[in-house]
C-alpha cells in the first residue's frame, strides 16, 4: 500500500510574475513529525511553505503550477476554497503577530469565525495548555495580548493556530525574533505538539533544524536564481552523511 | 609605539562663534513659517475679538424709568412678557407670536425685545474694544457731547440672545440660530452620505483591488484630482444634479412637500457630501494602509474570510484615524461657503430648518452677508458669528484629537 503523506508536492513551480522562484519541488511530508526546510536566503523556502496553505495568494503576482496534495486533494484546484485550506493547515509567522485584543479573544476568535459549537472557554484553556502558556496567563486572560513578552506572544500565536484544530502547522522562522531561552521553549513545544500535529518549519538556524526536526529538506538556488530542493531525508542522515556536496558545504558553514 | 592621544588630557573648548551663529540662524529660519502662522492667527483673533466686543452709546426713545423701577436685567420672564403685552400693539404681538410664542422665548431674547420694542433703544455710537480700552474717557465725553442723554456701556455681541435669535433687519437683534441649525443640518446630511460611501470606497481600493490594476489606478487618480477641485465647482455640480436634474426629489414635491424648487437643505447636504468625499476617501485609505499587513495575514492564517478580516481586524485598527479624518472633513465642510451660494442658500431667513426640504442658510453665508451690509453694527454681528464658527471648528478638532487618543489608549 502506498504511504499516506501529511502533505505532498508534485512538480511544484511557483512564479512571481515571470520570475520562477521555485522549480520542480517534489516533497513528501511525514505525518506527525517535524520537517525542517533549510537553505540560503532567497532559495524559496518560505515560498514553498506558504504554498502549503495558499498564503501566496496574497502576493498579487504569484501563481503556481504543479500540485500540492493534501488528503488526496490538490490544494490549487479551482474548486478548493483557500479559506478552508488555511483552517486545516495553520501558520505561525516570523514575527509574533497577536491580534490587538485580549489573550482570550486571540485564541477564541478563530474558533468563533469557524462556527465552533463546543465550549469556548474549554477550548481556550486546552489550546493554551497545549502551547505551554496556560500557567503563565491563566489569571490574566482578559489582558491585552500585546502586554505579553515576545516568546509568550509567539506561543499565543501557536495556541491561536491550535484553536481551529488544524492537521498541519506551518512555522515560518518562528524563533528568529526571540531570545535563546524563548527559542528553546518553542522547540520543546514543537516536540510536544508533534505527537498530535504535523509540523513544517522554515529556519535559518542550522542548530535548530538539527535539534528540533525529524526530517530536513535542503533547498538552494540554481543559476537562474530559481529555488530547488537538493536533498531531503532524515535529519540525522542529512547532518551526518549528506549525499550532496552542496548540502555538506552549507551545513558545515562553508557558505550561506 | 604608543599613541600620543592617550596621554593628552581632554578639554572642552568653545564652539567657534560663527558655527554657533549659523546654528541659531538656521533654527530660526526653519521655524519661521510657524512664527508667521501663529502671528497671523493671533492678529486674526485679535481683530475679530476687537469687533465682537464694543463700547456702545445707546439712547432710549421711551424713558425706561417711567415703565420700570429696577434695572432691566433684574426683571423676571413674566415681568418682561407683561411689559411687552402692555406696551405693544395687538398686531405686533400677533406677529411676534407667530414667529415664536413669547412664553417660549428665553430671558435674553425677551430682554432684547423689550429694549428694542418698548424702550425703542437704538445704538448711536459704537467703538471697538481696543479703542474703548485705550481711550475710554475721551470716547465717553465724545458720546456725551453729541448725545447728552446716551447711556454708555460695554456690549458683547456674542451672547445668549445672539445664539438663540433668528436673523433680523436690526443688527442689535440679529442672531445666528437659523444659520447654526442650517449648518448642522447640512453637515449631518453630508456626513451621513459621505462617511459610509467614503469608507467603503477606501476599503475597496485598499483591500480588494490590486494596487497595480488599471481600474484601481484610474479611480485613484480621479479621487486625487477631485480632492483638488475648487469648491465652487462642486456648487455648480450640485446645482446641475441635485437642484435641477433631481429637482422633483430634492424639493420633496414627490413626497408632498411644498418647497418651490430644489434649493433645499438636502441639496446642500448632498453637495457638501460630494465635496468632502475625496477627503474622506484619502484619509480612510491612509488609515487602512497603516494597518500592519501581519495583522491581515494572522487573520487569514486561521481561516478567516476577507470580510471577517476586514470587519474584525482592519477596520477596528484603522477606525481611530478614519474618525479623525471624518471630523476634519466635517470642519472643512462647516467652513465652505462658495458651493452653498451656488446651490442656493438664503441670505435672509427667520425660520428654522424643519426637515430635508426646508430652505436653509449656513454660518459662513450669514457672515458673508453681514459683512456686506451698510450698517456698521452688522460688522460687529459678523465678528461675533465668526467667533462662534471658530469655536465650533476648534472644538470639533479638539474632539477629534481627544477621541483618537482615547481609542488608541483602549487598544
Amino acid at each position: 500500500m502506498e504511504k499516506q503523506w501529511a502533505i505532498e508536492t508534485q512538480e511544484l513551480d511557483i512564479f512571481y510574475g515571470d520570475f520562477r522562484a521555485v522549480k520542480h519541488v517534489n516533497l513528501q511530508i511525514e505525518p506527525k513529525r517535524i520537517t525542517s526546510i533549510i537553505g540560503p536566503s532567497g532559495c524559496g523556502k518560505s515560498t514553498v511553505l506558504r504554498a502549503f496553505n495558499r498564503m501566496n495568494d496574497f502576493i498579487p503576482s504569484a501563481h503556481a503550477t504543479g500540485e500540492v496534495l493534501f488528503q488526496g486533494k490538490n490544494l490549487y484546484d479551482p474548486e478548493v476554497d483557500p479559506v478552508l485550506v488555511r483552517q486545516r493547515i495553520g501558520m505561525v509567522f516570523q514575527k509574533p503577530n497577536p491580534f490587538p485584543k485580549s489573550i482570550y479573544d486571540n485564541v477564541a476568535w478563530g474558533a468563533k469565525i469557524n462556527h465552533y459549537t463546543g465550549n469556548l472557554s474549554d477550548l481556550v484553556e486546552d489550546s493554551l495548555r497545549r502551547s505551554a502558556l496556560w500557567d503563565e496567563v491563566k489569571d490574566q486572560l482578559q489582558k491585552s495580548a500585546l502586554s505579553l513578552s515576545g516568546g509568550q506572544q509567539q506561543r499565543l500565536c501557536i495556541a491561536r493556530a491550535l484553536a481551529v484544530t488544524p492537521d498541519i502547522i506551518l512555522m515560518d522562522e518562528p524563533c528568529s525574533a526571540l531570545d535563546p531561552i524563548a527559542t528553546l521553549k518553542i522547540e520543546d513545544l514543537m516536540r510536544e505538539l508533534s505527537n498530535s500535529y504535523t509540523i513544517i518549519i522554515v529556519t535559518h538556524n542550522m542548530q535548530q533544524a538539527g535539534r528540533a526536526s525529524d526530517f530536513t529538506a535542503y533547498f538552494t538556488m540554481d543559476a537562474d536564481r530559481a529555488g530547488m530542493m537538493v536533498e531531503y531525508g532524515e535529519t540525522s542522515q542529512i547532518f551526518t552523511r549528506p549525499r550532496n556536496k552542496s548540502t555538506e558545504d552549507y551545513i558545515s558553514g562553508r557558505f550561506g | 609605539m604608543r599613541s600620543n592621544f592617550a596621554t593628552q588630557p581632554f578639554t572642552f573648548g568653545k564652539l567657534h562663534p560663527s558655527r554657533k551663529r549659523l546654528d541659531g540662524l538656521s533654527r530660526f529660519f526653519f521655524n519661521s513659517s510657524n512664527i508667521i502662522a501663529i502671528a497671523a492667527l493671533a492678529i486674526l483673533l485679535l481683530t475679530i475679538i476687537n469687533q465682537a466686543f464694543t463700547m456702545v452709546g445707546t439712547i432710549d426713545m421711551v424713558d425706561r424709568t417711567t415703565l420700570i423701577d429696577s434695572p432691566i436685567n433684574s426683571l423676571s420672564k413674566t415681568e418682561l412678557i407683561s411689559l411687552l403685552e402692555q406696551n405693544l400693539t395687538a398686531n405686533r404681538l400677533k406677529t411676534l407670536d407667530r414667529d415664536t410664542p413669547l412664553v417660549e422665548r428665553n430671558q435674553a431674547q425677551l430682554t432684547l425685545l423689550v429694549e428694542s420694542e418698548v424702550f425703542k433703544t437704538s445704538i448711536v455710537a459704537s467703538f471697538n474694544l481696543l479703542d474703548a480700552l485705550l481711550h475710554y474717557k475721551s470716547l465717553e465725553t465724545q458720546i456725551i457731547t453729541s448725545y447728552p442723554q446716551a447711556r454708555i456701556s460695554m456690549r458683547s455681541w456674542i451672547d445668549w440672545a445672539f445664539i438663540t435669535n433668528a436673523m433680523s433687519k436690526k443688527p442689535e437683534e440679529a442672531g445666528v440660530r437659523t444659520a447654526m441649525l442650517g449648518s448642522a443640518f447640512i453637515i449631518l446630511i453630508a456626513i451621513l452620505f459621505a462617511f459610509p460611501l467614503g469608507v467603503s470606497t477606501a476599503i475597496y481600493l485598499e483591500e480588494y483591488e490590486y494596487k497595480t490594476s488599471r481600474l484601481a489606478r484610474i479611480i485613484q487618480l480621479n479621487i486625487d484630482n477631485l480632492a483638488g477641485v475648487p469648491s465652487i465647482l462642486y456648487g455648480v455640480l450640485g446645482l446641475a444634479i441635485f437642484v435641477r436634474a433631481l429637482g422633483p426629489l430634492t424639493s420633496g414635491n414627490l413626497f408632498g412637500s411644498e418647497a418651490a424648487n430644489g434649493r433645499t437643505v438636502i441639496s446642500a447636504g448632498l453637495t457638501m457630501a460630494l465635496l468632502i468625499l475625496p477627503i474622506l476617501i484619502t484619509n480612510s485609505q491612509e488609515a487602512i494602509r497603516a494597518v500592519p499587513n501581519s495583522l491581515r495575514l494572522a487573520s487569514y492564517g486561521i481561516g478567516a474570510t476577507q470580510w471577517q478580516t476586514i470587519w474584525h481586524h482592519v477596520l477596528p485598527s484603522a477606525l481611530p484615524s478614519i474618525l479623525t479624518g471624518a471630523i476634519l472633513a466635517i470642519s472643512r465642510g462647516l467652513g465652505e461657503t462658495a458651493p452653498l451660494i451656488i446651490v442656493g442658500a438664503a441670505t435672509y431667513i427667520t425660520k428654522n430648518p424643519t426637515g430635508l426640504f426646508s430652505n436653509f442658510t449656513a454660518l459662513p453665508i450669514q457672515i458673508y452677508n453681514w459683512t456686506t451690509r451698510p450698517q456698521a453694527e452688522f460688522r460687529n454681528a459678523a465678528a461675533a458669528a465668526i467667533l462662534i464658527l471658530l469655536i465650533l471648528l476648534l472644538s470639533l478638532n479638539a474632539a477629534a484629537i481627544l477621541w483618537r487618543n482615547h481609542l488608541h489608549k483602549n487598544r
